[in-house]
């Protein structure tokens, strides 16, 4: 029998699934024309709701189903942040749907479907859940990327998800047979009782397998290949979806496999891997004219960054990594709404020359977006620059000066195009004039998150840093 | 302490941004934003005044002191206070920034809402580096003033005000990322990232592994600050950064900006390591030395006036970094008292550029010649303002430049003697400019109908020609707040002050007394 508290230990799931399948049974029962507006807010709610069940969870921590899901510090903070993303998403899919004449129906149903397995990632502490709710996450991706039906690129970047996707799970899957075979588990922290005493040849072999499956997941180097041609090709509230939620879930997995059960050998691949996304992402992005692919390559280089973090390891790394993906999503999610908006009927305006004069046709959009993008070069008064101070040191103080320095100067590259944005916003006007229409409300309030969610975390770092300790040393336990 | 007292730098710091959150839900007419604008800053310049006012000239440590947990873990204080250096640089930036309200409130006309919003923002963010006494919180403010800053020259500026504004912020932010790694290794080390803590730890010799690290944290504070004063062979942006910034952007990057990195020398790398800034010296002496010699000579033969004007700053503020490696008393004093000074005199200096640019939308002096003879109000401005910048004894670039000459004639003799040929090439080449924009026939057929200057010219101008006076008149009335502060931060350097010669004592004592310290 398995007892109701174990129920409330997966009640943000139950919740996002039962209004997943909601928005399904509702489509078919409204004309089509008219599906969009209430599926949308049918997602709303259910997003709202499962908020509220991760708030009613954090008084119920411990473990649940015979060892399988934990509720924790850890778990509770990366369901926030999954569901605020997915929140931010729906809410500036309303307009961008109406838009481009998306079907709208099983669109928020995936979404809700990928939130449950980014949710899930988070909490699975057994090996093969994580695996299905990697699953989970990704087979609604690789749908929500090809969304944009008539384009071919969609198609393609779908196609190419989905194949290196689950060429990519294979491989996670290929590291938890083996470390089944060497431990004889497949729960994290049974795992990290056998590995304290005992070491074999076969756990190096599995932890490299399963880092080349989730570093495809966070799209690091060298397994980020894919992430331009994807963030590129699928529609830009699903690419600002794609490279904040499932990448925040996979390094909750990454941290759960690599740090809580405490397996070897995994410092030099992070290392290695640390300093090839943050140095290709930087360098592929300096020479971008899209701004979709511009934004993929960066999304690379970021991903590196929290590498340093988690090579950092101690508490203080795993709680700068933690913020980082925090800050990051709420960044990058919002930069991704506003291209979404500007990009317009088929996403023509994406190149950044249909950005010049932008600070003068609209100079709102122009200036909330430059503070999404000053966060992300890590400029005061934003969340993205607390993020990267608290990486860089508590890189330092696990004494990795070399990948300190490594990525300050990376820092600082990435710096210039995100400035190439901002120059063409304000300071180009070649009279390219792409159309702007007014921030419709669904929208306005998914950026308006967004934007509070950056200042916020760039003023008043205390409580979500707290937050992020608290979850850091839970996992370690 | 009553309530003003506490948190005076807190209202003046952030009076601006406050004003500039305002300004954000203004409607877009353009003439109340100006007013609006003007009446913040000046609000903020008189509260500012309070800190003068109330200064305890006698306690040499910092006052007005407000700390409080900013943010728990990496422990990060709310830490600001001033003492004697940084006070008269929180009022020069009050005191430039209505100015330059005044100075856009015509040349800025598209985006006009936009402009004053970041010209607040990076009042307080300038202000903010003065005045924080917390390493992080001091790094927050160092880099808050760049995008501003980066947006004022790239959106308002001239020709090539992309690529100038771009280099400007590279040059910097790249630069200053070197800070943010010294800074995070004292942190990692020390577990504060405040002022004072770190200092005395530092003193006490409480700091593991600092012995083999002390010359790398030097440099990476050193660079950071060296881009911005700009020392040779740093220097380059700023040529571009000038001319191509519309006019209150040059006000503010030369008066207020190229302060922040003399400021950061004499409170970082003086005092946080004084044994590593001795060593090191003779090079940054050597590189300071060249950069007021070949700014003056490059300055010489600028076609451009701004350009010209630019690479003064260079010559000038080489003039700051002499003074402060010369670590003797007097020369401290006097590369504190350049810094005012030249705040004063070359943000007037752009100021009446920006007055003819208005008119005319050049800088080249080709284009000028006889202006005496449409504008002779103007012409009078222009050569008192020169005179100070030149360092005519009375005004207020002569204090400055005397006092580092005579710190650095104690430091060692040549580098007094190379210097003083700095103050020569100034003469030479501001009066060979002036002497081909001004004096003569009008060689230009259209600068013969040229207006003279306007009441709200006027009204801009009259303070600073003011205060050069004054400050080149009575000194003692700035010394007395900076001589404590110094004589305190060059206390470690007691083996440094003791070597120069007594003769060379005397002779600066009886140079003192004429300009009556």
């Amino acid at each position: 029998m398995i007892p109701t508290v174990d129920y409330i230990r997966i009640l943000p799931e139950l919740v996002l699934s039962i209004f997943g399948i909601l928005v399904m049974l509702v489509d078919p029962v409204i004309p089509e024309q008219d599906s969009k507006r209430p599926l949308g807010i049918i997602a709303l709610i259910g997003v709202l709701t499962a908020l509220a069940a991760t708030a009613y969870q954090s008084n119920f921590y411990g473990d649940g189903f015979f060892n399988m899901v934990r509720v924790d510090a850890f778990s509770v903070f990366f369901h926030f942040v999954v569901l605020l993303v997915s929140l931010a998403v729906i809410l500036s899919s309303f307009d961008y749907l109406e838009v481009q004449q998306i079907k709208a129906g099983e669109y928020y149903a995936l979404i809700l479907f990928a939130a449950v397995g980014m949710a899930l990632m988070s909490s699975a502490i057994e090996l093969v859940l994580i695996f299905i709710a990697i699953e989970i996450s990704s087979i609604s991706s690789y749908v929500l990327a090809g969304f944009r039906r008539h384009a071919a690129e969609s198609a393609e970047s779908s196609l190419k998800y989905f194949l290196l996707g689950s060429f990519a799970t294979a491989f996670f899957l290929y590291g938890v047979a083996m470390v089944f075979g060497a431990t004889g588990s497949t729960n994290v922290y049974r795992i990290a009782a056998v590995l304290a005493t005992q070491h074999s040849v076969v756990v190096y072999l599995a932890v490299a397998l399963m880092f080349v499956g989730l570093g495809f997941k966070v799209a690091s180097a060298p397994f980020h290949v894919w992430t331009p041609d994807v963030y590129e090709g699928a529609p830009a509230p699903v690419t600002g979806f794609m490279s904040t939620g499932p990448k925040a879930a996979a390094f909750a997995v990454l941290l759960r496999v690599l740090l809580a059960t405490g397996a070897p050998g995994w410092f030099w691949m992070i290392w290695v891997s640390a300093v090839l996304s943050m140095t290709i992402g930087n360098i592929g992005a300096l020479v971008q004219n899209n701004v979709k692919r511009l934004l993929a390559y960066s999304s690379i280089a970021h991903a590196g960054y929290v590498l340093v973090a988690f090579a950092a390891a101690k508490t203080s790394g795993i709680s700068a990594a933690i913020f980082y993906t925090a800050s990051y999503a709420a960044m990058n999610v919002g930069a991704f709404a506003i291209v979404a908006h500007l990009s317009g009927k088929g996403e023509r305006y994406v190149t950044l020359e249909d950005y010049s004069g932008l600070g003068r046709r609209s100079p709102l959009i122009a200036a909330l977006l430059t503070m999404f993008l000053i966060s992300l070069i890590g400029i005061p008064i934003t969340g993205g620059f607390f993020a990267k101070f608290y990486v860089f040191s508590a890189a330092l103080q696990s004494n990795l000066v070399w990948l300190t320095i490594i990525g300050v100067i990376n820092s600082a590259i990435a710096a210039y195009y995100y400035l190439r944005i901002i120059v063409y916003m304000y300071m180009r006007d070649e009279g390219v004039e792409a159309p702007v229409a007014r921030i419709p409300a669904g929208l306005g309030a998914g950026i308006a998150i967004c934007l509070v969610a950056t200042i916020y975390l760039g003023v008043l770092p205390n409580r979500v840093l707290g937050d992020a300790i608290r979850a850091a040393q839970d996992l370690v336990k | 302490m009553n309530y003003i007292d506490h948190n005076i730098i807190t209202i003046v710091t952030f009076l601006p941004a406050i004003g500039a959150l305002l300004l954000i839900l203004f409607p877009r007419r353009d003439r109340d934003i100006r007013w609006f604008a003007l009446g913040i800053s000046l609000v903020t310049l008189l509260a500012s005044l309070h800190l003068p006012w109330h200064f305890d000239r006698a306690q040499a440590g910092f006052q007005f002191e407000q700390n409080v947990p900013w943010i728990s873990h990496p422990a990060i204080n709310y830490h600001l206070g001033i003492d004697g250096i940084s006070v008269w640089l929180v009022v020069l930036t009050t005191f430039l920034t209505p100015l330059c309200v005044l100075i856009s409130w015509k040349s800025v006309h598209d985006g006009v809402k936009e402009f004053f919003i970041l010209l607040l923002v990076l009042e307080t963010a300038m202000l903010g580096v003065f005045v924080a006494l917390d390493l992080f919180l001091f790094y927050f403010f160092w880099e808050a003033t760049l995008v501003p800053m980066a947006l004022i020259i790239g959106i308002y500026g001239h020709g090539r005000r992309i690529y100038a504004a771009v280099k400007f912020f590279l040059f910097t932010m790249i630069a200053s990322v070197f800070m943010l790694a010294a800074t995070i290794w004292l942190y990692a080390h020390t577990g504060s990232f405040d002022f004072v803590t770190i200092q005395q730890a530092i003193r006490s010799g409480q700091v593991p592994g600092f012995a083999s690290a002390a010359q790398w944290l030097f440099l990476g504070f050193f660079v950071a600050f060296a881009v911005k004063v700009p020392l040779f062979p740093l220097h380059t942006w700023l040529p571009d950064a000038h001319v191509e910034a519309p006019t209150a952007g040059s006000v503010l990057l030369a008066g207020v900006l190229l302060k922040m990195g003399t400021y950061g020398l004499l409170r970082f790398n003086l005092g946080l390591f004084p044994d590593q800034a001795q060593r090191n010296a003779p090079w940054i002496i050597v590189l300071a030395l060249i950069s007021i010699v070949s700014g003056a000579l490059v300055a010489m033969v600028q076609p451009n006036v701004k350009k010209l004007i630019a690479y003064t700053s260079v010559s000038h503020l080489g003039f700051v970094v002499l003074g402060i490696f010369s670590f003797t008393q007097i020369g401290v004093d006097g590369a504190v008292y350049q810094m005012l000074s030249h705040g004063v005199s070359t943000g007037a200096l752009f100021m009446l550029l920006g007055m003819i640019y208005d008119r005319r939308h050049t800088y080249e002096i080709s284009e000028y010649g006889g202006l005496a003879t449409p504008m002779p109000v103007y012409a009078t401005f222009f050569t008192f303002i020169m005179l100070s910048s030149v360092g005519l004894p009375l005004l207020n670039g002569f204090v400055g430049e005397f006092l580092i000459l005579s710190g650095a004639f104690q430091a060692r003799q040549i580098y007094g003697i190379i210097a003083a040929t700095g103050v020569i090439w100034s003469a030479c080449y501001l009066f060979w400019m002036y002497q081909r924009v001004f004096y003569g026939q009008v060689t230009n057929p259209v600068n013969k109908t040229l207006p003279d200057i306007d009441a709200r010219e006027r009204v801009s101008l009259w303070p600073l020609a003011i205060a050069a006076l004054v400050m080149g008149v009575a000194p003692n009335l700035w010394l007395h707040f900076i001589d404590p502060s110094v004589s305190y931060s060059l206390k470690q350097f007691s083996a440094g002050l003791q070597a120069y010669s007594p003769a060379a004592t005397q002779a600066t004592h009886a140079l003192l007394q004429v300009i009556g310290r």
